[in-house]
């Protein structure tokens, strides 16, 4: 068994978060599998927890599986966790132009 | 092209088991059909609590899945345990008889007594066990195979490492002209946007909606905000942030080919390739579903480690993470934890489940079948009357 090389994975070329695959600490890089981004951790977060590997702004959509799996409720920056105290899900509007297959930039 | 060894039925279709069973056609038989298995080597029991004071379209449902489960290609033969004067067990049976299923019933009435009733039942299944023996099997090619893809016991890795992994699988034999079947509508509310827009065309994407809505009102009318609930406060702690996300999570195991058709519980697709079926996110019923519908193969994602097999289609355990594999080496057919640890990604395990599947369908046992999980349940919209 190959010794594991990385500590995040991304689901999606397109995703602007990336999955903690252990526990991860502030100030540690970010090791993505099949991606080289250089990203540094800003703060403890842990496994199965979402990171920022782009800055959203507020009121930008969270894409994972090249999906958006809700709207950033505040700025937030590069290596910092993704969860719900800055996401919310869409609302039925923003489900609605999903649905219609809007592209995700007009919302 | 991928191809295996199977029994051909009368009616064209292949199985990739033989099993002989015995199906009760309401609640009250079933501790009569388990004790007749019992006096036959093989016969394998294929009981439910169902088929008494229902309302009509669960009824219609239920009769549906005794038909597509009696009639399934991996079932050799079926004998149906009826009781009283309506009883659909003789129906049924000369229903599927017509379509060249080897078929029987035996409907205990006042006339006969239960010891004769177990004596002409015992004697059937024997001789259908003698019978399965005979038949010879033939080689099949993939485009014949309909996989169903389910999840239970679902954990924080589910749709990072075992779903997606499926997804995988499904592409390939959705690419290679196979059928795989999605299903649960419960668990795609948040995400049916994404299936509506990968359906083939507007009258598919408008059954799929229907489909989710429908079930969300059903759950509204008893109280249940299935939007609200989601996340479990369990799903946050994992790391799971909102509806979309989890719904995500598990729309995944279908991968990313165009859904052609959606088809109701227990029905059979008319279309190959990707299909949603719907179903509710209860593991034993929504895989008794997909097998009733045709599916002679049922991969199953699971974290905390579910048990659930099925009398007639081997179900294929998928865990979703190393330590899971680790204690319960018994109840996991793949250990897609291993993309965690680094040394694999999503593709390679996707290709070692379709590895598995074509073993699987020539034969090889899986571990819920070597450990005899044979679960089997029906669903139901409305309440018993």
């Amino acid at each position: 068994m190959s010794e594991q090389s990385f500590n995040s994975l991304k689901m999606h070329a397109e995703d602007n978060v990336v999955i903690a695959l252990r526990n991860l600490r502030a100030g540690e890089a970010l090791s993505v599998q099949g991606d080289s981004a250089d990203v540094q951790v800003q703060q403890n977060i842990s496994y199965g927890h979402k990171v920022a590997t782009d800055f959203i702004p507020e009121g930008q959509s969270v894409v994972k599986y090249g999906e958006w799996l809700g709207i950033a409720t505040e700025d937030i920056a590069i290596g910092h966790h993704v969860h719900t105290h800055n996401v919310r899900g869409l609302n039925e509007q923003e489900r609605y132009a999903a649905r219609s297959g809007e592209e995700r930039s007009k919302i | 092209m991928k191809t295996f060894n199977g029994y051909r039925r009368k009616n064209g279709t292949i199985g990739v088991r033989n099993h002989v069973i015995v199906m009760n056609t309401t609640g009250e038989l079933a501790g009569l059909t388990k004790k007749l298995a019992n006096l036959v080597p093989e016969a394998v029991p294929v009981t439910h609590q169902t088929g008494q004071m229902q309302y009509p379209e669960d009824i219609q449902q239920i009769y549906r899945t005794l038909k597509g489960t009696a009639g399934h290609p991996n079932v050799s033969a079926t004998l149906f345990i009826g009781m009283g004067q309506n009883d659909p067990a003789e129906t049924i049976a000369e229903e599927l008889q017509k379509q060249g299923h080897h078929v029987h019933a035996i409907t205990v009435r006042k006339n006969k007594s239960i010891s004769l009733a177990l004596n002409e039942g015992r004697q059937w299944l024997a001789e259908a066990v003698k019978r399965s023996h005979l038949e010879k099997m033939e080689m099949a090619d993939v485009t014949e195979l309909t996989i169903g893809l389910e999840c239970g016991g679902s954990d924080a890795w589910s749709g990072v490492t075992a779903n997606p992994s499926i997804g995988a699988f499904s592409d390939a034999i959705v690419d290679d002209g196979g059928t795989s079947i999605l299903a649960e509508t419960p668990e795609a509310i948040g995400a049916e946007h994404i299936l509506a827009k990968r359906s083939v065309s507007e009258e598919v994407s408008e059954q799929f909606l229907k489909i989710v809505d429908d079930y969300e009102s059903r759950a509204l009318a008893i109280g249940e905000d299935v939007r609200s609930a989601n996340p479990s406060p369990g799903n946050i702690t994992g790391g799971l942030t909102t509806l979309e996300e989890k719904s995500l999570g598990c729309i995944k195991k279908g991968g990313t080919a165009p859904l052609q058709e959606v088809i109701p519980y227990s029905g059979k697709p008319e279309k190959k390739g990707f299909i949603f079926m719907d179903t509710p996110g209860y593991d034993v019923e929504s895989v008794a579903g997909m097998a009733a519908g045709g599916a002679q193969i049922v991969l199953f994602s699971t974290g905390k480690g579910s048990p659930t097999g099925s009398p007639i289609v081997p179900v294929v355990k998928i865990g979703t993470n190393p330590k899971l594999y680790k204690n319960m080496p018994e109840h996991i057919d793949v250990d897609s934890g291993k993309i965690l640890e680094g040394t694999h990604n999503i593709n390679d395990i996707g290709m070692e489940i379709y590895d598995l599947v074509m073993e699987v369908a020539n034969g090889k046992l899986t571990a819920s079948e070597k450990n005899n999980h044979q679960e089997f349940a029906i669903w139901r919209l409305a309440e018993t009357m």
